[in-house]
């Protein structure tokens, strides 16, 4: 009976207490989670993604695991545990503190770092250099957006931007305790789809790994290269 | 004329100190934070500089710098603002941030509402501070009730409870970190061996629930396709329950199988958490500073076990020192070794140094254990509150340490202190700083014996044969 499913890893990076854990379960299970406890380690989930290649009807299951890293400062020596062999990056942070923004960067280094072999230094110069080398496919999500007042949230939706402009990602926002802010349909879901293909491109459609379904010598299409989206979700809260 | 000119450098040193709070607030415990509410940053650094305008009347009182009558007035105006920010507007900050946190008042969204409900709690909190006074001999009946007398034996309670607690915790602590001795001997095959435990485990739990969500989306499948077929009636309910009650008793048992997996991972997590830590710690006492710190571990070993010892005597034999180390040192030399020199002179720097030394330590003490509790406790929601406890602990330290350091001080320094601070049972809080330090440096040698014992490398051990 068991159908082999092949698997994409993500790693879902973040500061601690920005909702990671909330955010996972929003996106596997669907439903907005009650009650969370500071991650002790890694919590994993898997969600199961359709990818249709471009230009055939033909669809296949793919099962996406979301490495949700517990972000907690204690633990920093230990993080790297878990980093290897990462196909796909979500950074997440909180909109109400805007800290927890700067520090995607940090995360992002020691990442990619890891898998250069080298020790993450820290330094702007490094940062930039490191991030244009960066292969993994990225998006950056903010959360808490229920708690800005609305006064406040046209500076704040903007200033989320640049990091992900940085990273060359898309980005979304949204609040992790409503389901209907990644309900079928809704932006928020077409944005978090096309980002999972891309993923699940990057791992089993490009030159450099085997080929797959004939496809060794398709490119991957112009679109979907990694270009800044000024969009932006402008969900509305009542 | 001298009153002012004492005045202003008193106010130029304090805007000093406030700026360093200030920054150390930004910098170290809101590294990771946005501040929302400048009140709590400007409360932190008010208090802070207050603590510190406080012993560095005591530096001048000891030197002789400044006019007399001007210290007087200014350890007065201190510790009357100290009180003030400790008694009213530390709790009430606290009671108001509490009170918005709590999930039914924003859910009501009403301002009067809150500011009334702070209000209560911090009668409350005045109620219980006030009984605090009743079981412990520290005042005379003869005090009003507004005298600063009452405010400081009782903040002197909480603050020598906690000075003796963090005392009795650290003493032991120290050389246990520091000295080479304790450390357990960590292979780098331990650790990978671990991690690829911890790993393995990761990609079963994985395996589980793949099956889970493969079982779920076939059940809705299912349910969708015979959505069209499913009869009414009492036939097309049993047929339901019947069919899909395999898969669902599935799904039930691979849950189950996962809730115990990932609490074994996490377990496994803290564990290689532990593992990193002690690699560390090998590698640091191989540098040069790593050894330094291991010789002044074996010293600190030494004055952990005399205090404990000096603590029990005073104890058992109910004996309070009269004097205090700077003269009974001095005498000491003098008598027995016969050496002549200018006692009032020698008598100044030994105990502006050693006052000195103690402050230093104190403060700087305080600052690195209340940064690293509060990167351990503190969230983006509890962030205000917790900082807010921290001024509150950090005052009532630091007005503790002073009443404590006086039987430190040479007979001619302590008169200062015993003005202003008004008729205190002083011997009371010695005693009880003994007690209480005794209680603490054996409660922690206990737990980390058996902290020590529970090493992972011992399970491995025993896991391998």
């Amino acid at each position: 009976m068991a159908v082999p499913v092949e698997k994409v890893k993500v790693l879902v990076l973040g500061d601690s207490g920005v909702g990671k854990s909330s955010l996972v379960h929003l996106i596997c299970q669907g439903e907005a989670m009650g009650n969370s406890a500071w991650t002790i380690g890694c919590n994993v989930d898997v969600k199961l993604h359709d990818y249709r290649e471009e230009g055939t009807p033909h669809e296949k299951t793919f099962c996406v695991e979301l490495w949700d890293v517990g972000g907690s400062i204690n633990h920093s020596l230990s993080h790297s545990v878990f980093f290897n062999s990462a196909h796909g990056l979500v950074l997440v942070h909180d909109l109400t503190n805007r800290k927890s923004q700067e520090n995607l960067r940090r995360w992002l280094g020691e990442v990619l770092s890891r898998d250069a072999g080298k020790k993450y230094s820290g330094e702007p110069d490094y940062d930039e250099e490191v991030f244009s080398e960066n292969q993994l496919p990225a998006l950056v999500i903010g959360t808490k957006m229920d708690r800005i007042p609305d006064s406040n949230l046209e500076e704040v939706l903007s200033r989320s931007s640049s990091v992900a402009g940085q990273c060359r990602a898309d980005f979304i926002n949204l609040d992790c305790m409503q389901n209907k802010h990644l309900a079928a349909g809704t932006t928020n879901a077409v944005k978090l789809s096309r980002f999972f293909d891309k993923v699940i491109e990057r791992r089993y459609y490009t030159q450099d790994s085997r080929g797959r379904l004939g496809s060794q010598e398709r490119r991957r299409p112009p679109s979907m290269t990694r270009t800044f989206s000024p969009t932006f979700v402008q969900e509305k809260i009542d | 004329m001298s009153f002012l000119v004492d005045s202003c450098i008193m106010f130029t040193t304090q805007a000093f100190f406030f700026g360093f709070g200030w920054i150390f607030f930004m910098r170290q415990l809101f590294k990771d934070y946005e501040i929302h509410h400048r009140v709590v940053q400007l409360t932190f650094a008010v208090t802070f500089a207050l603590s510190c305008t406080m012993f560095e009347l005591i530096i001048f009182e000891i030197v002789g710098f400044l006019n007399s009558s001007s210290r007087y007035f200014h350890w007065k105006l201190d510790l009357y603002a100290m009180l003030f920010s400790l008694i009213f507007l530390l709790p009430f900050y606290i009671a108001y941030f509490i009170v918005s946190n709590l999930r039914f008042v924003q859910s009501l969204q009403r301002r009067r509402l809150i500011v009334w409900l702070t209000v209560g709690v911090w009668l409350t909190f005045m109620y219980f501070f006030w009984k605090l006074g009743d079981p412990f001999p520290i005042l005379s009946a003869k005090h009003g009730i507004f005298s600063i007398e009452q405010g400081i034996s009782r903040v002197g309670v909480i603050g020598v409870t906690l000075m003796a607690l963090l005392s009795g915790f650290g003493a032991v602590n120290c050389p246990y970190t520091y000295m080479e001795y304790f450390l357990r001997h960590v292979t780098d095959t331990d650790i990978q061996s671990h991690e690829r435990r911890l790993l393995q485990n990761m990609e079963i739990i994985l395996t589980k629930k793949k099956r889970i969500a493969l079982a779920k989306r076939e059940t809705r499948q299912a349910q969708a396709g015979s959505g069209t077929q499913r009869s009414a009636g009492i036939w097309g309910m049993l047929k339901n329950v019947t069919t899909s009650s395999p898969a669902g008793e599935n799904v039930r048992q691979l849950q189950q199988d996962v809730d115990a997996l990932e609490e074994l991972s996490r377990q496994l997590f803290l564990e290689v958490v532990d593992l990193h830590e002690q690699r560390e710690r090998i590698a640091y006492s191989k540098t040069l500073k790593g050894k330094y710190f291991n010789i002044m571990g074996y010293f600190f070993s030494l004055y952990c076990m005399w205090k404990i010892f000096i603590s029990t005597v005073n104890i058992v034999f109910d004996r309070v020192g009269k004097t205090d180390p700077i003269t009974r040192g001095i005498e000491i030399v003098v008598v027995y070794f016969g050496i002549q020199f200018d006692v009032k002179f020698w008598s100044q720097h030994i105990s502006f140094l050693l006052v000195g030394i103690l402050i230093v330590t104190s403060i700087r003490g305080l600052l690195i254990t209340m940064t690293k509790f509060f990167y351990a406790i503190a969230s983006s929601k509890s962030s205000n509150i917790i900082v807010l406890l921290f001024a509150e602990i950090m005052g009532m330290y630091f007005i503790s340490s002073v009443l404590l350091m006086r039987m430190n001080m040479p007979e001619e320094y302590r008169l200062i202190i015993t003005e202003v601070l008004g008729d205190l049972q002083f011997n009371f809080y010695h005693r009880w700083f003994d007690v209480i330090f005794l209680v603490s440096a054996l409660s922690s040698i206990g737990f980390l014996y058996l902290a020590h014992k529970q090493a992972p490398e011992k399970h491995m051990m025993q896991n391998m044969y």
